[in-house]
C-alpha cells in the first residue's frame, strides 16, 4: 500500500489519522500494517539522490506487501521545517521514519524525542539517540572502483570531476578516485570544476564541456543529473553514472555507475523492527553489504581495466584492500597516513585535503 | 589555445546564451505592453516538459518545440486571463504562475524521468557543420538562427512599424491609448501570448537541445535571469542580445577558467561574476539615465480596466 502525500494533502490524511490513534490498541496494530514513512529532501523524479531512496521505500511495499505502509514527503526543506514534515509522519501512525538528508539531523534529534516510542533513522549523520539510529554508505569505495578504471582507460591522463561543494562526503571521493588512477598512471590527473549546486542540469553539462575541451577524456561527477554524461557522449568521451545506473543517457560513454542501494537495509531494519530486535546505531554500509554497488561494465571498458576494477571490489569485499592506505601524503607534502596504515571513519569524516594528481 | 578550443569554447557560449534570450526577448515585448509577468520560469519549465514530452512520443523533435510554444502560450494564458480580465495582482500572480510551473511540469513529467532522445542537431549539412572552425558560424541547431532572426524582427516591429507603436503607447499610457481607440486589452493578451510562446520554446531548449531528458526544475532558474536581462538591456532589444550573449560567456568562462585550473582567483569568486557583471551594467545604467532617456514603460504592472 503507499499513499502519495502532498505537503497539503497531508494535513487532511494526518489529522484523520490522529483522530483514529487512541482507538488503534497494542492488539489491533499486531495485524496492522507496519507504518514506515520517509522524508525526501528532493523531488522523487530527480533521477539521483532522493529517487534512489524512494527505490529503497518500493523495495519495501515488494518485499512486505500487506504487511507494510509506507508514505513519504518530498521537496522538504533542510532546517526547521523538517521538524513539521516529521511530526506529521509520526502523528500518521508511522513507526519507523527514515529523515534522508544530512540537514534533517536536528530535526530528527528533536522530533525522536518527542516520539520516544516512535523509530527514527537519519541518513548522513552523527546524532543519535536511543531511538534514533544514523546510516550511510561508503561512496569512497565505488569511487576507488571507478578511479581504476579512469586509469586505465584515459588516453590523456586526464579526468574531470564535477563537484558540488567541498564537503568531507565529496573530498574524500575526490581523493579516492585520484589516488585508485595514479595506482594505474602514476601521472593522472583529476580536474575540478566547483558547480556550487547539487543540481543545474545545464551547468553540469557545460561544466563537462569545459573539462572536455580542457583535454579531460574522463567526466565524473559528484552532482545528481545525468547531464554530464550526456556531454561526454556527444563529445565522443568516457564519462562514469551517478547514483542510479544512466546508460540510457549515454550508452557509448557510460563505463559503469557507482549505484546507491538503500533497499537492503531498509528491508532489514523494518524486519528489525516487526520482530522487535531493533536498536540504535550507526551503519556505514559499503560494497560488502550491497549499499554500494558496480553496475554493469559497457563493452567498451577493456579486459585490463575490467580485471583490475574486479581486483579492487574483491579486495574491499575482503577487507584485504582499503582505498586509503598508508603511505599517504597531502598535496602540501603532510603525512596523513604513515606506511600500512588505513584511514579511520573518523579521519575520512573530516577529511579536508588533496592528494597530489588533484586539481582543485 | 588553439583555434578549434576556442570554436568550441563559442559554441558552449551560444548554447547557453539562447534559452536566455528567447524567454528574455519574449518578456521584453509582455513589459513593453505594460504587463509584469514574473512567471517565465513556470512557463520555461511547462515549455520543457511538454516538448520533451511530445518529442518522446512521437519521435520528432520538431514536435516538440511546436508543442512547448503552445504549452508556454497557455501557461501565459492563465496568467493573462488572472491579470488583465479580472486586473488581478501582477506580481503576486507571476509569482504563482511559477510554483504553478513548477509543480505542474513535474507532474507531467513523472512518467518521463529517466528517459532521453535524439537532441536537436544542426541545420546544415555535416561538410558545414561538423568543419573544425566553419562550424562556429553553421554548426547551430534551428533554434539559435530562429533566436537572432527574432532579435532583428522584435526590434524592427517595436521600432519601425505602426502595430509596434501602438504596442509601445499600450505600455506607456493605457488610458490614453484606449481613448483614442485602441484595444489594450487584446493587445497585451497577445504580448502576454507572445511572451509564453517564447518562454516555452527557450524552455524546451533545455529539454531538447542542451540536456535532452526531462527532470524536474530542469532550468534551474534561468527564468528569473532572463527577467533580470529585460532589466539589464533598457528594454531594447539590441541590448538584450549583448546581455545574453554577455551573461552566457561569462558563465561559459567561469566553467573553462576553473576547468583550465586558475587558481589566483577563488572559485567562489568565479561563481560571482555573472551576478557581479549583472550589477556592474545596472549601476552603469542608472548612472547614465541622468542624462539619458527613461527605458521602463511608464504603465509597467499597472492593471487596466476600460471602464
Amino acid at each position: 500500500m503507499t499513499s502519495i502525500i502532498t505537503r497539503r494533502r497531508f494535513n487532511f490524511g494526518a489529522g484523520a489519522a490522529a483522530a483514529t490513534l487512541p482507538l488503534i490498541g497494542s492488539g489491533a496494530r499486531a495485524q496492522a500494517p507496519l507504518g514506515v514513512g520517509f522524508i525526501y529532501v528532493g523531488p522523487v523524479g530527480d533521477h539521483g539522490w532522493s529517487w534512489t531512496h524512494d527505490q529503497g521505500r518500493l523495495a519495501l511495499e515488494k518485499e512486505f506487501g500487506a504487511k507494510v505502509k509506507t508514505s513519504f514527503i518530498e521537496n522538504v526543506a533542510e532546517g526547521p521545517d523538517a521538524a513539521r514534515a516529521l511530526r506529521q509522519l509520526a502523528q500518521a501512525n508511522n513507526q519507523l521514519i527514515f529523515a534522508t538528508s544530512f540537514g534533517f539531523m536536528n530535526s530528527a534529534v528533536q522530533v525522536a524525542k518527542q516520539f520516544p516510542k516512535l523509530k527514527f533513522e537519519h541518513a548522513t549523520g552523527y546524532q543519535r539517540a536511543e531511538n534514533l539510529a544514523t546510516y550511510n554508505a561508503r561512496f569512497y569505495e565505488g569511487r576507488a572502483v571507478i578511479g581504476t578504471i579512469a586509469g586505465h582507460m584515459s588516453k590523456s591522463g586526464q579526468a574531470g570531476y564535477i563537484a558540488s561543494f567541498p564537503i568531507p562526503e565529496v573530498v574524500m571521493g575526490i581523493n579516492a578516485f585520484t589516488l585508485a588512477a595514479r595506482k594505474v598512471n602514476p601521472n593522472f590527473k583529476t580536474k575540478v570544476i566547483w558547480a556550487s549546486t547539487w543540481y543545474d542540469p545545464a551547468k553540469e553539462a557545460d561544466a563537462a564541456k569545459a573539462l572536455i575541451d580542457q583535454g579531460a577524456d574522463v567526466i565524473t561527477q559528484h552532482t545528481d543529473s545525468p547531464a554530464a554524461l550526456q556531454a561526454a557522449e556527444q563529445r565522443g568521451v568516457f564519462a562514469f553514472g551517478q547514483a542510479s545506473d544512466m546508460k540510457a543517457f549515454a550508452p557509448k560513454a557510460h563505463l559503469t555507475a557507482i549505484v546507491d542501494d538503500w533497499s537492503g537495509y531498509y528491508i532489514k531494519r523494518v524486519k528489525e523492527v516487526m520482530d522487535g530486535s531493533w536498536k540504535s546505531g550507526d551503519v556505514w554500509g559499503g560494497i560488502k553489504d550491497g549499499m554500494v554497488k558496480i553496475a554493469p561494465y559497457n563493452d567498451a571498458v577493456t579486459p585490463a581495466a575490467r580485471a583490475a576494477a574486479d581486483e579492487v571490489q574483491k579486495g574491499i569485499v575482503a577487507g584485504t584492500l582499503h582505498p586509503f592506505t598508508g603511505e599517504l601524503k597531502d598535496q602540501k607534502g603532510v603525512v596523513r597516513l604513515k606506511a600500512g596504515e588505513t584511514a579511520s571513519d573518523e579521519m575520512l569524516s573530516k577529511m579536508d585535503w588533496y592528494v597530489d594528481g588533484v586539481q582543485a | 589555445m588553439t583555434p578549434e578550443m576556442l570554436v568550441s569554447i563559442f559554441m558552449t557560449l551560444v548554447a547557453a546564451s539562447t534559452p536566455l534570450l528567447l524567454a528574455a526577448l519574449g518578456e521584453l515585448v509582455v513589459e513593453k505592453s505594460g504587463v509584469l509577468n514574473l512567471g517565465v520560469e513556470g512557463m520555461m519549465l511547462c515549455g520543457a516538459v511538454a516538448g520533451f514530452a511530445v518529442a518522446f512520443s512521437s519521435g520528432s523533435v520538431g514536435l516538440g518545440l511546436l508543442a512547448a510554444i503552445a504549452a508556454g502560450v497557455a501557461t501565459a494564458m492563465i496568467f493573462a486571463v488572472l491579470t488583465l480580465s479580472l486586473t488581478a495582482n501582477q506580481v503576486a500572480t507571476g509569482l504563482a504562475l511559477t510554483i504553478f510551473g513548477i509543480g505542474t511540469s513535474s507532474l507531467i513529467g513523472a512518467g518521463f524521468v529517466g528517459r532521453t532522445i535524439e537532441r536537436l542537431g544542426p541545420v546544415f549539412p555535416a561538410g558545414l557543420s561538423e568543419h573544425p572552425l566553419l562550424k562556429a558560424i553553421f554548426g547551430h541547431d534551428i533554434v539559435v538562427y530562429l533566436s537572432l532572426a527574432l532579435v532583428l524582427a522584435v526590434s524592427l516591429f517595436l521600432r519601425r512599424s505602426r502595430p509596434g507603436l501602438i504596442l509601445r503607447a499600450v505600455g506607456e499610457n493605457a488610458a490614453s491609448a484606449h481613448a483614442i481607440g485602441y484595444p489594450v486589452l487584446a493587445i497585451r493578451y497577445a504580448a502576454v501570448a507572445f511572451g509564453g510562446a517564447l518562454a516555452g520554446l527557450g524552455g524546451a531548449y533545455f529539454s531538447l537541445a542542451l540536456t535532452p531528458m526531462w527532470a524536474d526544475r530542469l532550468t534551474a532558474g534561468r527564468g528569473w535571469i532572463a527577467l533580470a536581462l529585460v532589466v539589464f538591456a533598457a528594454w531594447r532589444p539590441g541590448r538584450l542580445l549583448l546581455g545574453a550573449y554577455l551573461f552566457g560567456a561569462v558563465m561559459t568562462l567561469e566553467l573553462q577558467a576553473k576547468a583550465a585550473g586558475v587558481t589566483w582567483l577563488a572559485p567562489e569568486f568565479l561563481a560571482m561574476t555573472p551576478y557581479l557583471a549583472t550589477i556592474a551594467v545596472l549601476t552603469m545604467m542608472s548612472l547614465g539615465r541622468r542624462t539619458g532617456r527613461p527605458d521602463a514603460p511608464a504603465c509597467l504592472g499597472k492593471p487596466f480596466s476600460a471602464s
